[in-house]
């Protein structure tokens, strides 16, 4: 076995070589037409065997595309390193040959990615998909690749990884899916684990499971880590020295510590700074009530059988009540699949749901679609993907545009404009840009956009569904204030939905906890933040501020 | 702003700005492509030979369309005791030019007395081909059909005229440049005619079948549920009824004419792009900006019209060259099997039926086959430079 030759090899290096890796001056350009961009430029950074590295930096900064040259897994040759060397045991990975590289893939270094459920083949079984690297690697059989396989399930922490074997990614929950590439990686046990924001698509709790794992399986293999992340959080508790990137460039390294405590770069200054900040609006029972929703539940059912007929109902909200005034945020938090976007859609009338609804008074849940219409007006959604929500063929000026022209069908073309231009100024977006297309503005900008689509219209409520969770951290804050500062001008009633807790506490006065379609806690916000009642709000809590994972049977795995 | 719409937005909370006379000028609009269609036309054009096929087939197309001026068996201008005349357009009886109980209806210009009245008192000006689709030659040297008058010597091609190798009429105008069919008709001005007939009916039949089936998938993929199921069984079980038998037996009933062939064709071939717009339609429908109109309170119509339609669009226009040229040879084949146009058009399928009863004549065969290869090749080279055109891959690389 070659491979295993070679890696002792490699070990012997080590010894003498303290740096298990070392990236000097690389660079990485993208090549587009006549075009040429530099994505990263000169950086420089080692990884010391049993050591984590953490690359920070907002989307754009280049900490993908390092992670990725690595591996040299960039589209090759649109990209190209015009200057640099990774050298890996006194190897230059950039120099390797496509076969070389092959034997180093999944080998010696292996790479876990951002979205678990794209990163598995979804017509693999989980068997096939972790013993493919072993055979492939190791030129293992199929019964001792049965039995590492069964091995790696144990040691990623998958209960009764025989029953699992024969899953499909589809029947596996995110986390287990994440453990499974996971498990994926660590096939070969590696000398350098990449991990590429490996928890950014999970909830707080299985992040913090996941974390966990990944720390005491470096523990026990010695590897180093490569970990790509943007939440300063997880870098300050997990890795041991840091790197900032932006605009390709690392400003600032050293150990996590230092940096964390003495900031030298500007850039540094601001990201720490960035955490979302500011009060929620206080309290006040005198205000009048909005939105209120009584008993409400959107159950789907579950139909079976030649005649179609109801077996069972999948209870997506469960008889929840809901009440929101005017100048006040409801939030709601829980994990993913707990209900809370269904709950905030049923409440709207986007989809149907039974229980009373009342909208500043009025009945509004025996409404039809029609005559649902004006009141569409009062009522507003933010979606949380800025890049999806806002249509690519339509510029900034339609898309902001586009409720004036249903709601006041009469109004002139120029004071529309008038209308859509002062509405970008005051979401902080510069107005002469609004006959432009959405692909050309930032991620921050766009969900201003969205923003100023719902606002235009001056509506009393706003349901904001993960409006800043797909922004970097400094945008994040920056979202959290604008929206803090167009609820004070305006008087507006907030509904927000979040799994991200920080936000929440910036923004909401009182808070839903959901969990499987119920409330499983609710009151003022500092009651649920600081003194939280129910164990499961208790973990959430933990994984959420200090990533700390909570005893077994308390959160979903 | 007129002040009931003032009324309305005050009443409406807003505050109404009341704008300086100089700041009521509308906002520039930027007429500029956005930069993904620029990409697309960079893409289109770098497919050289579609492009190149495009501007061929534009030529061809429009050259055609005024085949009444290029192959007629009237002149194009005649001056005539000092009026102008346009016999292409407009239909002047005999008795415009001499006075006679004989005379007839229509005048028939190749006939050289009326020739000769009217070059005695002004002239005219022939189009380069002085035949038209229906035209017969009465003057072939040979019974037809006669092989292309290039390959004879010039007095075997005068034989037939009155005056021999002297007639003014036996003159490269009145050539048969590709021979004639088997009832003495130009090839030529056939293969003009019957090139502006195929990709006008192509044309009008894709355009037709797009815009139903556009409508038909765009229904069933917004709405989905019972109608999608309802209309999805309908079209499976009428795309199983076979067309070309059912075609066959209307027109047993009746000569089908251009428009009825036509809304035959239409009922069967909507069906080709309900797929693909549906498709479009039911992924489309679940974008969060779909959501978000929806939220504003647009009504469907709009939000199918303005924010779904554009994404299937780009199906849509890469598939529209190729149901072009399946109209065409759809057509085509119906004319070759004489189930199509009525007898006596300009039709390139007649004329491969001819060509295939006439072997003898090898350049009936030979001009349908280039005109009917050479159409479907450019069709086809378009076709694929459009689709190099919207491919995203392409576009977003």
């Amino acid at each position: 076995m070659r491979s295993t030759h070679a890696k002792r090899w490699l070990e012997r290096v080590n010894m003498t070589d303290k740096a298990l890796i070392s990236v000097k001056d690389l660079s990485v350009a993208f090549t587009q037409g006549d075009e040429k961009t530099l994505a990263v430029d000169r950086i420089s950074f080692d990884i010391k065997k049993g050591e984590t590295v953490a690359l920070v930096g907002e989307s754009g900064s280049g900490k993908s595309v390092t992670a990725l040259s690595v591996l040299k897994l960039l589209p090759y040759p649109s990209a190209s390193h015009p200057t640099g060397e990774i050298l890996m045991n006194g190897q230059d990975m950039l120099k390797a040959d496509d076969s070389e590289m092959r034997k180093i893939r999944g080998n010696a270094v292996s790479m876990i990615f951002q979205e678990p459920m794209t990163s598995l083949n979804p017509l693999h079984s989980v068997e096939r998909q972790i013993s493919e690297i072993l055979k492939i690697h190791r030129g293992m059989g199929e019964t001792q690749a049965r039995q590492r396989v069964l091995e790696l399930l144990n040691q990623v922490g998958i209960r009764e990884p025989e029953k699992r074997l024969k899953s499909f990614p589809h029947q596996l929950s995110g986390g287990q899916r994440q453990r499974v590439m996971i498990a994926m990686a660590l096939a070969n046990e590696p000398e350098l684990l990449i991990a590429d924001e490996p928890t950014t698509a999970l909830d707080v709790t299985v992040q913090a499971q996941i974390l966990e794992l990944l720390k005491q399986i470096q523990r026990q293999q010695g590897m180093a880590m490569l970990f790509i992340t943007h939440d300063l959080g997880i870098v300050r508790k997990f890795s041991d020295r840091v790197c900032v990137m932006t605009d390709g460039k690392i400003v600032e390294q050293g150990p996590v510590a230092d940096i964390f405590e003495r900031p030298q770069h500007d850039y540094t200054k601001h990201l720490l700074a960035a955490e979302p900040k500011g009060e929620p609006p206080a309290t006040d029972n005198s205000k009048p009530i909005v939105v209120q929703a009584d008993d409400l539940k959107v159950w789907f059912p579950v139909k079976r059988g030649l005649l179609r007929k109801t077996v069972d109902h999948i209870k997506a909200v469960d008889g929840i009540d809901v009440k929101v005034r005017q100048g006040q945020t409801l939030g709601i938090v829980g994990e993913s699949g707990s209900g809370k976007t269904t709950l905030g859609l049923a409440i709207l009338r986007m989809i149907s749901s039974t229980g009373r609804i009342s909208f500043s008074g009025q009945d509004i849940q025996e409404n039809s679609w029609k005559e649902m219409r004006p009141l569409r007006r009062d009522m507003q959604i933010v979606f949380q993907d800025p890049f999806g929500a806002l249509s690519p063929r339509m510029s900034v000026a339609d898309i902001v545009g586009e409720g004036l022209k249903v709601h006041f069908p009469r109004i002139s073309a120029e004071e529309r404009d008038r209308k859509v231009a002062s509405t970008l100024e005051e979401v902080g977006l510069d107005a002469s840009t609004r006959n432009r297309y959405p692909h050309e503005f930032s991620g921050g900008q766009r969900q201003r956009i969205s923003i100023a689509r719902a606002m235009v219209l001056e509506p009393k409520f706003v349901m904001l569904d993960e409006p800043t969770s797909a922004l970097d951290m400094s945008v994040q804050a920056q979202v959290v204030d604008l929206l803090r500062d167009l609820q004070k001008a305006h008087g507006l009633a907030y509904l927000f939905i979040s799994h991200d807790l920080k936000v929440v506490r910036a923004l909401a006065n009182e808070v839903i906890v959901m969990r499987q379609g119920k409330v499983v806690e609710s009151g003022p916000s500092e009651q649920i933040f600081d003194a939280p009642q129910t164990d499961y709000t208790k973990a959430l809590m933990a994984a959420a501020f200090r990533l700390e994972t909570a005893p077994e049977g308390v959160v979903n795995a | 702003m007129d002040s009931q719409a003032r009324d309305e937005l005050e009443t409406a909370g807003y505050d109404v700005y009341n704008p300086l006379p100089e700041e009521t000028v509308p906002p520039p609009v930027k007429m500029r492509m956005s930069p993904i269609n620029q990409r697309r036309l960079a893409n289109f054009k770098a497919n050289k030979r579609g492009y190149w096929s495009l501007w061929i087939f534009l030529v061809l197309f429009v050259l055609t369309l005024f085949a009444d001026f290029l192959a007629n068996d009237r002149p194009v201008l005649v001056y005539f005791k000092g009026d102008f005349l346009f016999p292409t357009v407009i239909d002047y009886p005999e008795d415009r030019f001499y006075d006679d109980e004989l005379a007839l209806a229509v005048t028939d210009y190749r006939d050289p007395f009326i020739q000769d009245l009217i070059n005695e008192d002004g002239w005219m000006i022939w189009p380069p081909v002085r035949y038209n689709y229906r035209t017969v030659n009465r003057e072939i040297p040979t019974t037809a059909p006669t092989p292309p008058s290039w390959t004879m010597d010039k007095e075997t091609r005068c034989k037939q005229y009155p005056l021999g190798v002297d007639d003014p009429n036996c003159i490269i105008g009145n050539w048969n440049w590709l021979g004639t069919d088997d009832q003495a008709r130009d090839v030529l001005a056939r293969v003009i005619y019957g090139f502006r007939v195929s990709v006008l009916f192509g044309l009008v039949l894709t355009l037709a079948s797009s815009v139903i089936g556009i409508a038909a998938g765009a229904v069933q993929g917004y709405y989905g549920g019972l109608i999608d199921l309802l209309s999805q069984r309908f079209i499976e079980i009428w795309t199983a009824v076979p067309s070309l038998y059912l075609i066959m037996i209307v027109s047993s009933f009746f000569i089908p004419g251009f428009w009825t062939l036509f809304l035959i064709l239409l009922a069967f071939s909507w069906v080709a792009l309900v797929g693909v717009v549906r498709a479009e339609f039911l992924r489309g429908r679940n974008f969060e900006y779909i959501a978000a109109a929806r939220a504003l309170g647009v009504s469907n119509p709009v939000i199918m019209w303005r924010h779904l339609l554009p994404n299937a669009m780009v199906a849509t226009l890469t598939f529209m060259p190729f149901i072009l040229n399946g109209s065409i040879s759809t057509l085509t084949a119906l004319d070759f099997l004489g189930f199509g146009l009525p007898a006596g058009s300009a039709s390139l399928g007649e004329m491969m039926a001819q060509g295939k009863n006439n072997l003898s004549a090898p350049w009936l065969g030979i001009s349908g086959f280039v005109v009917i290869s050479l159409m479907l090749s450019l069709l086809i080279f378009i076709g694929e430079a459009v689709r190099d055109a919207f491919d995203p891959r392409k576009t977003l690389a």
